[in-house]
């Protein structure tokens, strides 16, 4: 086989499947991904009964522990809006006020029930700067 | 007392870094750019004949195969050898027309 | 000497930009003067920065509150070793040491190249010296990222390393890290060099080949502890969680990998130089994209973005720079980057390598994808879409798989071309082993088992027995030459060909830490059990005793934990230690006995590891039932301050301490007395256990793969290379024709 159509064809070859590993890929992000909610956005939409992500950081002072559970207020990233929730399970150890978490919660009048095991606390940015530092 | 250490780093520095200026390092061998990249290729070549010569002897490729590429590789040598001989042959041409203190 | 540190950043900084202008103009002018004096500038910059490191560890040693850095992250009880690492767990520190490492290696590699490539070197060291500018212009301007910082009232005590760092492997992972990004910078810079110079043969590689291995080896290192420390520090029980901060190292250490292969092609063939440069450019920039990744807690820390505004604005400003810059230089110069051959054959190491470098860049672009995913989202629509683990398995699980089955393929097919017959016979033993693996596995598990531990297993017997046969045979023909005896034969054959079966040893690992890998994920047991002392709950075939609570208690931290015995049919298996270690919060609102048991906490693993198995346990006590005594307890010292506190105002410090010592000392009574109550009247508490096989292989697999590198990256000693290149003369006469 003349050796140009043999590159041409190991090229299309490469490209087809280079598309083929994107597309499955979009599809299964979008798909497979969860919107994660501020509290100001979980506070406007959530619907009682429905489990969303809520993601923010852990208001200082705030953390309570009360029987078996944890109480703990989530802060909206910009707005000043935080949310109380009700979380059983394990806790991270990285887990403290002020940083980051993602739970997933379902809304119970004006408390949020975090579904058990479902804390996360994302590995910490070390170097992130003390509010109002910058 | 700080100051006085800042102001001796700054000197230090200084000093080191222009030294070239000052006090060249007139008599280092230096290959000129083409003879490098040739003995950098010849070496690469060398690896690749010793390469193909194990090859052969842990069964990866045949005898028939092992010819061929050796074949094809020494050629290869060979062809960056004669460059390799042009390209210093210049350079020695040019360093004779310089005068002799300024040989390597 | 705070204000000297200062200074000798801002010197650094003035080198920096002294240096990229004299070394821009001795490469256009061809003035070696100038050259040399740009090359000098980076170890002058070296040799400033290591001055800068030096004073800031030892403030950090000395305890010396006034820097700011000093008084966030260390404190007079931290243990010594861990102060001197404080450095690196902050911002400041860690952007000095960053500095200081690419200056230190930058000086390495212009020493080593200081004879050759004369035409590359130059603007190399403009952008090494570039790269170094940007990063002291964030430690001069940027105050969150000043290490030299100090407070006029500094505190009498620092606020102390967090427990989660106070770990040896964090002393190491940080440094590690660093190396790798920095050397990776090196390959970049003499690219981008090569394509400016027109010099884009294989001088270039040849100058920073061993710096792209060292650097690889770096960063391998530093995943593999900080594996090490997420298995044995962090509660969860695994290695890696694909967390952002993790996959920051993963990327450019994917795209080093296939750099180091596809260099090999050059090297021999001309081939690729396009991809090379195009790969270590790109690799390049991953490693800053890494650094910013870290430290910008875009994808960490949630909307952290804002919040180091300048800083994150700086690296996508260099990051985008880097991008722009290495594709214009590749299509500016496209035209030097032909290839001086074609693949000859699909049935060849080098269609093998290219292959794998298909696969190893689709990786990293499968991990970066998904990493970035929250940030793509929220720029599409409006909303951050979490994506987890679940989202890399599809993906990374089969192109891991494909990787490990071409790390045994590489070795046992030629260069250039092979025939049918030649694979043939290099095939069997390994296939068969494979085969064979996966039959006895069959037999012992049964099939209804993890579909893709089955395949990894037979994949890495596969590589296993296929390095396995590469280094028979080479000693074979060794012995069959030179009549060595066998130890002798391997030894030189290994000595004398020190890339290619370093490179084996390499593959070997990496199939040893995958299998590993499978194995621990896909058959791992794990359960949560409420105990009370003396209950016992059952694992696997392991049954979990809670013997007895511990405590331990110490104004600097106390200790709740646990002794559980793990026996096997009736047969002690091991004693393990677990403990929850809490630190006292600085926070006075937290209350003054409160402060003590709401800070930072640690977990300390209790841990069996073993060849076949780990059984891996951690106590997560709940402190519900001490929580009215902690109350009762605030308000009575919360009293007795604010009793004392008049009595003491006005007093000399000495005095004061000494006033307030026996306040101080019942408060330390009374915390002692309340945790003992977890000992003298223990309430249930909860433990997660979990039972994983093969986990020390991964760790093994590591330490192999180190091994390979080294031996890879050992220098050939100077005589045997003359020797070998005057045979070589030799043998050139023998055969040009007269």
């Amino acid at each position: 086989m003349d050796p140009s159509r043999k590159r041409a064809i190991r090229l299309t070859v490469a490209l087809t499947a280079a598309l083929l590993l994107a597309s499955a890929l979009i599809y299964t992000s979008f798909s497979a991904g969860r919107e994660e909610l501020t509290a100001s956005q979980l506070l406007r939409t959530a619907q009682p009964g429905q489990s969303y992500i809520l993601a923010g950081t852990v208001v200082n002072g705030s953390v309570q522990q009360a029987g078996s559970a944890l109480l703990f207020r989530v802060r909206d990233p910009k707005l000043h809006v935080s949310v109380p929730v009700r979380y059983t399970g394990e806790v991270p150890d990285p887990f403290h006020a002020g940083r980051g978490v993602l739970v997933t919660v379902q809304r119970q009048g004006t408390q949020f029930i975090g579904e058990e095991n479902s804390l996360t606390t994302k590995c910490p940015s070390k170097y992130q700067a003390a509010s109002g530092a910058e | 007392m700080e100051f006085l250490i800042i102001l001796a780093v700054l000197a230090l520095v200084v000093l080191f870094v222009t030294r070239p200026f000052w006090r060249p390092d007139s008599d280092r061998a230096v290959a000129p750019k083409d003879v490098a990249e040739l003995e950098a290729a010849r070496d690469a070549k060398y690896r690749e004949i010793r390469d193909a010569e194990l090859d052969v002897r842990t069964g990866k490729l045949s005898q028939e195969d092992f010819e061929a590429i050796d074949r094809t590789l020494r050629a290869e040598a060979i062809e960056i050898l004669h460059a390799l001989d042009d390209a210093r042959g210049r350079v020695n041409g040019a360093a004779r027309e310089r005068l002799p203190s300024e040989r390597r | 000497m705070a204000v000297v540190g200062r200074a000798l950043l801002i010197l650094g900084l003035l080198t920096c930009a002294y240096g990229i202008g004299v070394s821009v103009y001795g490469a256009r002018s061809g003035r070696r003067e100038w050259v040399d004096s740009g090359r000098r500038s980076v170890y002058a910059l070296a040799a400033l920065m290591v001055c800068a490191f030096a004073i800031l560890d030892v403030a950090f040693l000395r305890n010396d509150f006034s820097y700011n850095l000093v008084a966030s992250a260390s404190s007079t009880t931290t243990p010594t070793l861990f102060k001197a690492a404080a450095i690196w767990s902050t911002q400041a520190g860690s952007l000095l040491l960053w500095i200081m490492l690419l200056s230190l290696w930058s000086s390495l590699v212009l020493f080593l190249s200081r004879n050759k490539v004369r035409e590359i070197a130059p603007y190399a060291t403009a952008v090494l010296l570039g790269f170094c500018g940007f990063f002291t212009t964030l430690t001069v301007f940027v105050h969150s990222a000043h290490p030299f910082a100090t407070s006029a009232t500094p505190p009498t005590e620092g606020a102390g390393l967090d427990p989660l760092l106070r770990h040896v492997t964090m002393m190491v992972h940080p440094p590690m890290l660093y190396s790798g990004y920095t050397m990776l910078t090196i390959p970049f810079a003499f690219a981008v060099g090569a394509l400016i110079s027109r010099r884009t043969g294989a001088e270039w590689i040849q100058v920073t080949r061993r710096f792209a291995l060292a650097a690889w080896l770096c960063l391998g290192i530093g995943i593999m502890l900080g594996a090490r420390w997420s298995y044995t520090e962090l509660g969860w029980g695994g290695y890696w969680a694909w967390d952002p901060v993790e996959n920051a190292a993963l990327m450019p250490w994917l795209l080093a990998t296939a750099f180091i292969h596809s260099i090999m092609i050059q090297e021999k063939r001309g081939m690729l130089k396009t991809w090379n440069v195009s790969l270590i450019l790109g690799t390049g920039t991953m490693a800053i994209v890494g650094t910013f990744l870290v430290r910008s807690g875009i994808l960490s820390s949630i909307h952290a973005f804002v919040s180091n505004g300048t800083l994150n604005w700086a690296f996508v400003a260099l990051i985008a720079a880097m991008v722009v810059v290495s594709i214009g230089l590749v299509i500016w110069r496209r035209d030097q980057l032909r290839s001086e051959a074609r693949l000859d054959s699909l049935l060849s190491r080098e269609a093998v390598f290219l292959f794998q470098n298909l696969v190893l860049v689709a990786l990293a672009l499968v991990i970066f994808w998904v990493t970035f995913f929250p940030l793509i989202s929220q720029a599409i629509t409006g909303t951050q879409v979490s994506v987890g683990p679940p989202a890399f398995r599809p993906f990374v699980v089969p192109l891991a798989l494909i990787l490990v089955l071409l790390s045994g393929i590489g070795p046992i097919i030629a260069w250039r071309r092979v025939t049918l017959e030649n694979l043939r016979r290099s095939f069997v033993f390994p296939a068969a082993a494979a085969l064979a693996t996966l039959a006895v596995l069959l037999l012992a598990v049964g099939s209804g088992a993890s579909a893709f531990a089955f395949a990894m297993f037979g994949c890495g017997a596969f590589v296993l027995a296929a390095v396995a046969q590469e280094f028979w045979r080479g000693t074979r023909a060794r012995r069959a030459m030179s009549h060595e005896p066998a130890p002798l034969a391997f030894a030189q054959l290994v000595r004398r060909n020190r890339r290619r079966y370093g490179g084996y040893v390499v593959h070997a690992g990496l199939a040893v830490l995958l299998i590993g890998v499978a194995a621990s994920t896909s058959f791992q047991h794990s359960r949560y059990a409420t105990l009370m002392p003396g209950q016992s709950t059952k694992l696997d075939g392991y049954t979990v005793r809670y013997v007895k609570p511990t405590v331990a208690a110490t104004p600097a931290r106390l200790s709740l934990g646990a002794v559980l015995a793990v026996s096997k049919g009736g047969h002690p298996v091991a004693t393990l230690n677990t403990r929850h270690e809490l630190y006292p919060s600085q926070d006075p609102s937290l209350g003054p006995i409160g402060r003590f048991f709401n800070g930072s906490d640690e977990s300390r693993i209790g841990l069996t590891s073993g060849f076949t198995r780990d059984v891996w346990t951690v106590v997560n006590p709940s402190l519900q039932p001490l929580q009215g005594l902690i109350m009762q307890g605030d308000r009575l010292f919360t009293r007795l301050e604010r009793d004392t506190m008049p009595r003491v105002v006005g007093l000399p410090l000495a005095k004061a301490n000494a006033a307030l010592a026996p306040l101080w000392q019942a408060r330390d009574r009374a915390i002692a007395e309340l945790v003992a109550r977890y000992v003298n009247h223990p309430w249930p508490v909860t433990f997660l256990m979990i039972v994983s096989p093969l986990v020390m292989w991964l760790w093994i697999g590591a330490l192999i793969v180190v091994a390979g590198a080294l031996i890879a990256l050992w220098p050939i000693p100077t005589l045997a290379w003359l020797r070998a290149r005057s045979a070589a003369y030799a043998g050139r006469l023998a055969r040009e024709p007269a």
